[in-house]
C-alpha cells in the first residue's frame, strides 16, 4: 500500500505545490498580512513543512505546535474566513497541478483537521 | 539551564538567546556584523557539546566537521565549550595591488593571494583589519579571467572599514581575508534561461561577476541588468558595462537614477520597480538581487509574486551594521 504522500508524488510534488500555493496566499490581500515576509526563504520553508504534513508526508507537527505558532495571529484577528481562504488556495493549487480529486479530498481533510488548533478553539 | 564556556568563563544562556547574544550580554567583545546568519563574521569553533544543525548549515562541510558554527544562529540546547577560531584556520593574507576611484564614493580594490582562491564570481569574502574589524565585500572578478580579487568599496558616512579601505589602506599593504561565502552566483545549468540582475549601489559588484560569468559561458538566454544609483556619477561602471556588452546582443543594461531625472537617463524610480514594469512575468527567469536590504527584500517578494520560483531567486542583501545606531535585535 502506498501512502497518500507517495501517491501524490512525494517531495517533488510538495516543492511544485508550495511555490504555487505560497504565491496565491501572498497575492491575496485578505490574508497576506498574516504572513511575515521579512524572511521569505524561512516563510517558504514553513509552507513546505505545512504542505508536507497536509500531503501525509513525514513531519513532526503536533496540535500544540500549531496552536502555539498561530496564537499571535489569532490575537491579530485570524478567523475562520481566513482559514477557509487559505484552504481554498490549497485546493486551487492541487487542482492546478492536476492532482486526482480523491487525493485532493484526502489532503483537504488533513488540512481541515488543523482548524481548531490554528484558530485556537 | 544551558551553560556556554568561553575563555574559561562559564556563562549562563537565557531562554531564546543565541550564543552570540550570551557573549555580548556578558560584555565579551565577540566579532559579528549582520546577526542574521549571512555574513559569517561571528563564526566560532565548538570544542565540546552538540551544535544545533541550524548553526552550521551555511558553512562548508570541512568547516562543519571541525566544529565551526555561526554564533548568531546558535540556540544551544546543551552545554557548549567554544572558542574564537585561530586566524590561520580561516584567514589567508592578501595584498592590495590596485586601488582606483570609480565615482565620488566608490573605489575598486584588487587583491592578490599567494594561493589562488577558489570561488564563484558574485560570492563575497570577509576582510579582517589588523585590529579585528571584519566586513564583507562581494567579488566582481571572474576566477577564470582575473588573477586578482576585485571588490567595490563604497565609502559610507559612518563606515569605519570603508573609510580605512579607501584612505588608509595602500597598494602593497596586506590584509587578511576569508571566504568565499554566499550562493548568489551564476550556474551554467541556466544556459537558456532569462537572467534578471537588479542592484543598487555597490550591489553592482556581485552582479558584474555574475554578468561576466554568464558572458564567459556564452549564456544563451537574454540577460537584463538594472543598476540604480542616487546620482548619475554614482553609476560607477556605466561606460565599462556598455563596452563589455557591446558585442553581446542578448545582454541589456538599464541604468537608473533613483532621485531625479537627468538628460541622459530618463528612467527614474527604484531599480526593482523599473525592472518589474519591463518584466511583469518572471516565470522561468533567474533573478539576482543585490544591494540595499530593503530593496532586496521588496524585490524578492515582488519577483516571487511575478512568477519566479523561490529556487530561482538569489539575493545578497548588504546588511550594514555601521549604518545602524544600535545593533539589530
Amino acid at each position: 500500500m502506498s501512502t497518500l504522500f507517495e501517491k501524490i508524488g512525494s517531495e517533488a510534488a510538495v516543492d511544485a505545490a508550495v511555490d504555487i500555493f505560497y504565491r496565491k496566499v501572498l497575492a491575496d490581500d485578505s490574508i497576506s498580512h498574516f504572513f511575515d515576509t521579512t524572511d521569505m526563504a524561512a516563510q517558504h520553508a514553513k509552507q513546505k513543512s505545512f504542505l508536507t504534513m497536509a500531503f501525509g508526508g513525514p513531519n513532526d507537527y503536533t496540535g500544540a505546535d500549531m496552536r502555539k505558532a498561530h496564537a499571535p495571529l489569532v490575537e491579530k484577528g485570524l478567523n475562520e474566513s481566513h482559514f477557509n481562504a487559505v484552504a481554498g488556495h490549497l485546493q486551487a493549487t492541487l487542482e492546478e497541478l492536476n492532482v486526482p480529486a480523491e487525493l485532493i479530498g484526502e489532503v483537504m481533510a488533513i488540512a481541515g483537521s488543523t482548524k481548531n488548533d490554528v484558530l485556537g478553539k | 539551564m544551558v551553560k556556554i564556556t568561553y575563555a574559561e568563563q562559564r556563562l549562563q544562556s537565557e531562554d531564546g538567546e543565541s550564543v552570540l547574544d550570551t557573549l555580548l550580554r556578558n560584555n565579551i567583545d565577540a566579532p559579528y556584523s549582520c546577526k542574521v546568519g549571512i555574513c559569517q563574521t561571528c563564526i566560532m569553533q565548538c570544542t565540546s557539546g552538540n551544535l544545533p544543525e541550524d548553526s552550521q548549515k551555511e558553512l562548508k562541510p570541512n568547516l562543519r566537521e571541525q566544529g565551526f558554527f555561526l554564533s548568531c544562529q546558535c540556540y544551544a540546547d546543551n552545554d557548549l565549550q567554544i572558542q574564537l577560531p585561530k586566524s590561520e584556520q580561516l584567514f589567508v593574507t592578501a595584498q592590495l595591488i590596485e586601488k582606483q576611484c570609480l565615482s565620488p564614493s566608490v573605489y575598486r580594490l584588487r587583491l592578490q593571494t599567494a594561493t589562488p582562491l577558489f570561488y564563484h564570481a558574485g560570492q563575497f569574502i570577509n576582510l579582517k583589519r589588523a585590529d579585528g574589524l571584519i566586513r564583507s565585500y562581494s567579488l566582481a572578478s571572474l576566477p577564470s579571467e582575473d588573477n586578482s580579487l576585485e571588490l567595490h568599496v563604497k565609502r559610507m558616512d559612518n563606515g569605519d572599514m570603508s573609510h580605512w579601505l579607501t584612505e588608509g589602506f595602500n597598494v602593497g599593504d596586506n590584509i587578511e581575508i576569508d571566504g568565499p561565502v554566499g550562493n548568489c552566483f551564476y550556474s551554467s545549468g541556466s544556459h537558456d534561461q532569462a537572467l534578471l540582475l537588479v542592484g543598487s549601489g555597490t550591489g553592482l559588484a556581485p552582479l558584474m561577476g555574475i554578468l561576466r560569468d554568464a558572458l564567459h559561458n556564452n549564456h544563451n538566454g537574454p540577460v537584463y541588468l538594472y543598476h540604480a544609483a542616487f546620482k548619475e556619477d554614482e553609476l560607477y561602471l556605466d561606460k565599462e558595462i556598455k563596452m563589455l556588452i557591446e558585442s553581446a546582443d542578448n545582454v541589456h543594461y538599464k541604468p537608473i537614477i533613483t532621485q531625479h531625472m537627468t538628460e541622459n537617463y530618463v528612467v527614474t524610480g527604484r531599480a526593482c520597480e523599473t525592472a518589474l514594469i519591463d518584466h511583469p512575468d518572471l516565470k522561468n527567469y533567474q533573478v539576482f538581487i543585490c544591494g540595499a536590504p530593503a530593496m532586496v527584500k521588496f524585490m524578492q517578494q515582488r519577483a516571487y509574486l511575478a512568477g519566479a520560483s523561490m529556487n530561482n531567486i538569489y539575493t545578497d542583501p548588504f546588511e550594514n551594521k555601521e549604518l545602524r545606531k544600535e545593533p539589530r535585535d
